[in-house]
């Protein structure tokens, strides 16, 4: 029987970097906060995952670029679970994760606190991702997918996407 | 019937509804009055879908019958089907699609939040994640009942006339038969007379904001919950499960 020496997590943890989120691919799973937890268990590799949105249409792809690309690098012998609990929020966004967001052209989150003020339709300061004005009105909550609205800038005129608090 | 039967029942009421009203909005996709609007419900729709698939997966394990959520959904008739029939309600105008999103999205949010803490952790989670969704649908409908009631003199009329067609389903999401009491009793499911309380207060609340008229509760149709549906849910199993039946090995 093979022993996997402690180490080998992290460089797992590496190869996983380089599967991300197809719908904002700048984005890896990790930055995202939906790679839960990669452990052994015996000599099956176990790798836990979360949904972002209960009804996100990428989980099933991501799925299957963790076994492909664990593959690719000689782990064969994987398993990939989906957890729902506890519930993935914008707030487990890596700060690396809220940083390439908004080069992306994606306003990242505000932080939960946010949340509740969102549901109450009082007003808060999205950050044009373009000029960086504070000077934006929200559209729609629902915007080109689950996890984002809909905003523009007043200053540059521009529509950005805001990725919302969950 | 056992706690296990009861307990399908109940997990089959929760996931079909979802996946019926989340297949109606779908049904507006490409054809909504403005294109955020259109995304608007498509995003809805998805999470309706989503939360019903891990709805009847779990309905799936408990039944221990070794059969899928897609077979939940793709290869029972119209009979077996237990969504209440407020949520198989033609889509209508933009006004009756949501009046019906609106009725049944209150009572959802009060529902989910009351199951998050149910003894059974599994349904628990479920309910826990679908939550927050749920609030941004609670919160769309709120607000366009009030854009709309207190808009134009036409809108006005048109969400009225809605809210009236639309009432007498309304009646059947806080009706309890023996499953619901099963399921109380043994700490899984909500007593939906409590339920009803806040519904009452948060719909009584924006019918007023929205300049709107409660109607009286008149003679309510009821029949989804046992499997007794209006033809509307033909339809709607004839465009969804088409393509599974004719071509069962069909993937994407
Ligand atoms: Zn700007």
């Amino acid at each position: 029987m093979a022993v996997y020496p402690a180490t080998d997590i992290t460089e797992i943890k590496k190869i996983l970097e380089h599967v991300v989120d197809p719908e904002i691919p700048v984005l890896t799973i990790a930055d995202l906060g939906i790679l839960r937890k990669v452990e052994w268990e015996g000599e099956q590799l176990l790798v836990t995952i979360t949904p972002t949105y209960s009804g996100c249409p990428a989980m099933k792809m991501i799925e299957e670029e963790i076994y492909s690309k664990l593959k690719q690098e000689g782990y064969e012998n994987v398993v990939v679970k989906s957890v729902l609990s506890p519930a993935w929020t914008t707030d487990w966004l890596s700060p690396e994760g809220r940083n390439k967001l908004e080069e992306y052209g994606i306003a990242p989150p505000l932080h939960a606190s946010a949340d509740k003020k969102i549901l109450l339709g009082t007003n808060k300061h999205v950050r044009c991702p373009r000029c960086k004005s504070e000077n934006t009105e929200m559209k729609s909550q629902f915007g080109s997918t689950a996890c984002k609205a809909l905003y523009v800038c007043r200053d540059c005129k521009e529509p950005f996407d805001y990725f919302k608090c969950l | 019937m056992t706690k296990q039967e009861a307990l399908f029942e109940y997990l089959l009421r929760i996931g079909d509804n979802s996946l019926i009203i989340g297949h109606r909005m779908g049904e507006w996709c490409g054809h909504g009055p403005i294109l955020e609007q259109d995304i608007a419900l498509i995003n809805i729709a998805l999470d309706h879908i989503g939360q019903a698939r891990n709805w009847l997966q779990l309905a799936c394990t408990v039944e221990g019958k070794g059969r899928t959520e897609d077979d939940l959904a793709y290869l029972r008739d119209a009979y077996d089907f237990r969504n209440v029939l407020l949520c198989e309600q033609p889509n209508g105008h933009w006004g009756d699609t949501l009046v019906r999103g609106f009725l049944f999205d209150t009572f959802n949010y009060e529902f989910t939040k009351a199951m998050t803490q149910s003894s059974n952790s599994d349904m628990a989670d479920i309910a826990q994640k679908s939550l927050k969704e749920i609030s941004y649908h609670k919160n769309y409908s709120c607000d366009w009942m009030i854009r709309l009631g207190d808009g134009t003199e036409e809108s006005h009329e048109k969400m009225q006339h809605a809210l009236e067609n639309l009432w007498k389903y309304s009646g059947e999401l806080f009706r309890m038969d023996e499953v619901d009491e099963m399921m109380i009793q043994e700490g899984i499911g909500v007593d939906l007379n409590e339920i009803k309380k806040e519904w009452d207060k948060t719909v009584n609340e924006t019918l007023e904001e929205a300049t709107l008229k409660r109607p009286e509760d008149g003679w309510m149709q009821k029949g989804g919950k046992k499997g007794v549906h209006t033809e509307y849910l033909g339809y709607i199993l004839a465009e969804m499960q088409f393509l599974p039946r004719a071509y069962p090995d069909a993937k994407w």
